[in-house]
């Protein structure tokens, strides 16, 4: 895995690569049971999908330098998730219930990917304004003035360009 | 005394280890007052370069106050400033009376292993692998230096750490570069990279009389540093590096190349580095030679390549067909840092360049390990980064 700097932003963006995985594993590992306790019996198939698509998001957050896709990746996952959770809510069967406390966990999480999201993004923006090194010349003058202030330094000859490749210059 | 010691692929930790001793005559220990991180140790805290073992003390650029010396060194005296070079150097064997000293015969103390890799053995380097001598480096208190006798430059008063330290490895660097490119005032020099090798190979450039200097990057701070030392700038990221190269140059290409950039090229911009990025993730191919292939494209035919930027191994999908039909002139290596530093030290007391332009960063030693990832992912806009043990 990647290494990053362990500033707020980025270790709420490595806790929520290790969520992504933890939830698109029980996804793909427990469609069935899931769907009985979410009252989403029917689409098993689409719920281990989106198994797939957290654990690929988990992995791309916690392998690469720069999460801020990644977790914009997975806020866009939040509205698919909320979406088919919502359908849950549907009826009157016993089981709504447990479709609304994992809308209301879902709604939560969706908080903290979009605050990680925005925080990563105000970052980067932040750093996209260079600092002004326009003095870090290093020359006491300006460059045109410098240009060929080595010239009294001789090359050495194991370093000249060979004769062969020097502009050739025809005998008068 | 505390170091900075590699324990793996970006796992820098700052330890406490046993001082340094005097282990040969001609030795000595110097006591560090100012070192830094070069783009060179990234390779090793990567993992691409072999050779390295758990504890090895990192850093190859350091200078100090000298605090002991072994009973055959009467070059030296305690009390002494020196600026330690990288390459270790006899200053005896026939390499390093040809003044090629990144060869030196005899300072790799492994030199059947080398021999074995590179085919001849090259130079001992401070915290550089044990292809390299396996010597402890200068990211600490106090650091050995064999051949002591010839391996320093002494320092006179009047300039200070930040001016001269970077004689040890990156001015020279810089400086070997555009040399060896032999600089006419006609010429226009590109160099690809703009960190701190970058960085003095568009002074060197400009020093050396360049009609031209072009420097390529993508980092924005990086660019305005290259701006202030008189390069016109192109980001790789927002502009074609060939088309800009040719439109500055009349359709000709630069006469002079420069590869300040090595075997991490930047591993998403284009599609031969992400091929390289993939051959790298199973072990097909050690380096990223993105910018040796463009250099030899873009070069002027008959012109030169010069190559301080470091490759660890083996190089896939190289043109090399078009660099012998172009007749493109390669020099390379590691920079034979004696041979240029009485010479760059006499400019800097002249106040021709002062060197300390390019630092960014000075920290104490416990901060190195996170330095590393800042200077390796190039954040807070970080380009050049000194310890301060």
């Amino acid at each position: 895995m990647a290494k990053r700097r362990n500033t707020r932003p980025d270790a709420l963006a490595q806790g929520l690569g290790w969520f992504s995985i933890g939830i698109g594993l029980v996804e793909m590992l427990a469609p069935h049971a899931l769907a009985r306790g979410l009252n989403l019996r029917g689409n098993e198939r689409l719920l281990a999908s989106y198994g797939v698509r957290e654990v690929a998001t988990g992995i791309g957050i916690l392998a690469s330098r720069d999460p801020e896709p990644w977790i914009w990746g997975r806020v866009a996952g939040d509205a698919l998730d909320i979406g088919t959770l919502a359908t849950g809510l549907d009826g009157h069967d016993d089981r709504r219930e447990g479709a609304g406390i994992a809308l209301a966990a879902v709604l939560g999480v969706t908080v903290l990917d979009v605050l990680c999201a925005s925080s990563l993004r105000a970052r980067r923006r932040a750093r996209a304004v260079p600092p002004d090194y326009s003095r870090r010349s290093g020359l006491p003058r300006p460059p045109e003035a410098m240009r060929g202030a080595a010239r009294d330094f001789e090359v050495p000859a194991d370093m000249r360009t060979p004769e062969p490749l020097r502009p050739w210059v025809p005998a008068a | 005394m505390r170091a900075l010691c590699w324990h793996g692929k970006q796992d820098i930790r700052c330890d406490t280890v046993p001082d340094p001793k005097i282990e040969h005559p001609r030795d000595a220990i110097i006591k560090v007052t100012a070192c830094a991180i070069c783009g060179s140790d990234l390779h090793l805290y990567d993992g691409f370069m072999p050779g390295m073992e758990s504890g090895d003390i990192m850093g190859h650029e350091f200078m100090g106050v000298v605090e002991e010396v072994g009973p055959e060194n009467t070059v030296l005296k305690k009390g002494d400033r020196i600026v330690v070079p990288f390459t270790i150097i006899c200053g005896e064997c026939d390499q390093c009376r040809r003044g090629n000293f990144s060869v030196c015969e005899r300072s790799n103390r492994n030199k059947s292993l080398a021999d074995k890799v590179f085919g001849h053995a090259t130079a001992g380097l401070f915290g550089y692998t044990h292809l390299t001598g396996g010597y402890a480096g200068g990211q600490a208190e106090y650091v050995r230096v064999p051949f002591a006798d010839k391996t320093h430059v002494k320092i006179p008063d009047g300039v200070t750490d930040e001016q001269v330290l970077f004689l040890g490895d990156i001015f020279p660097t810089g400086w070997q570069a555009a040399v060896q490119c032999d600089i006419q005032p006609t010429d226009t020099v590109a160099i690809w990279g703009c960190g701190p090798v970058g960085q003095f190979a568009i002074r060197s450039a400009v020093l050396l009389g360049a009609k031209q200097v072009i420097a390529i990057d993508t980092v924005p701070e990086r660019l305005a540093m290259a701006r202030a030392g008189g390069a016109t700038t192109i980001d790789f990221m927002a502009e074609s590096v060939v088309e800009r190269l040719n439109e500055l140059t009349g359709g000709k290409g630069p006469e002079k190349c420069i590869d300040a950039v090595g075997m991490e090229a930047h591993a998403t911009a284009t599609l031969d580095s992400l091929y390289d990025r993939a051959k790298q993730a199973v072990m097909l191919e050690t380096d990223r030679p993105h910018v040796l292939r463009e250099m030899m494209y873009v070069c002027r035919p008959a012109g030169t390549l010069s190559i301080p930027g470091v490759y660890g191994g083996l190089l896939d999908k190289v043109p090399f067909g078009m660099a012998m039909n172009k007749g493109l002139t390669f020099r390379m290596g590691q920079t034979h840092v004696n041979r240029w530093t009485d010479d760059l030290l006499r400019r800097i007391q002249q106040g021709q360049i002062d060197p300390s332009f390019v630092i960014t960063h000075t920290v104490g030693l416990e901060q190195g390990p996170e330095m590393y990832k800042t200077f390796r992912d190039k954040k807070d806009n970080c380009i050049k980064v000194v310890l301060k043990p």
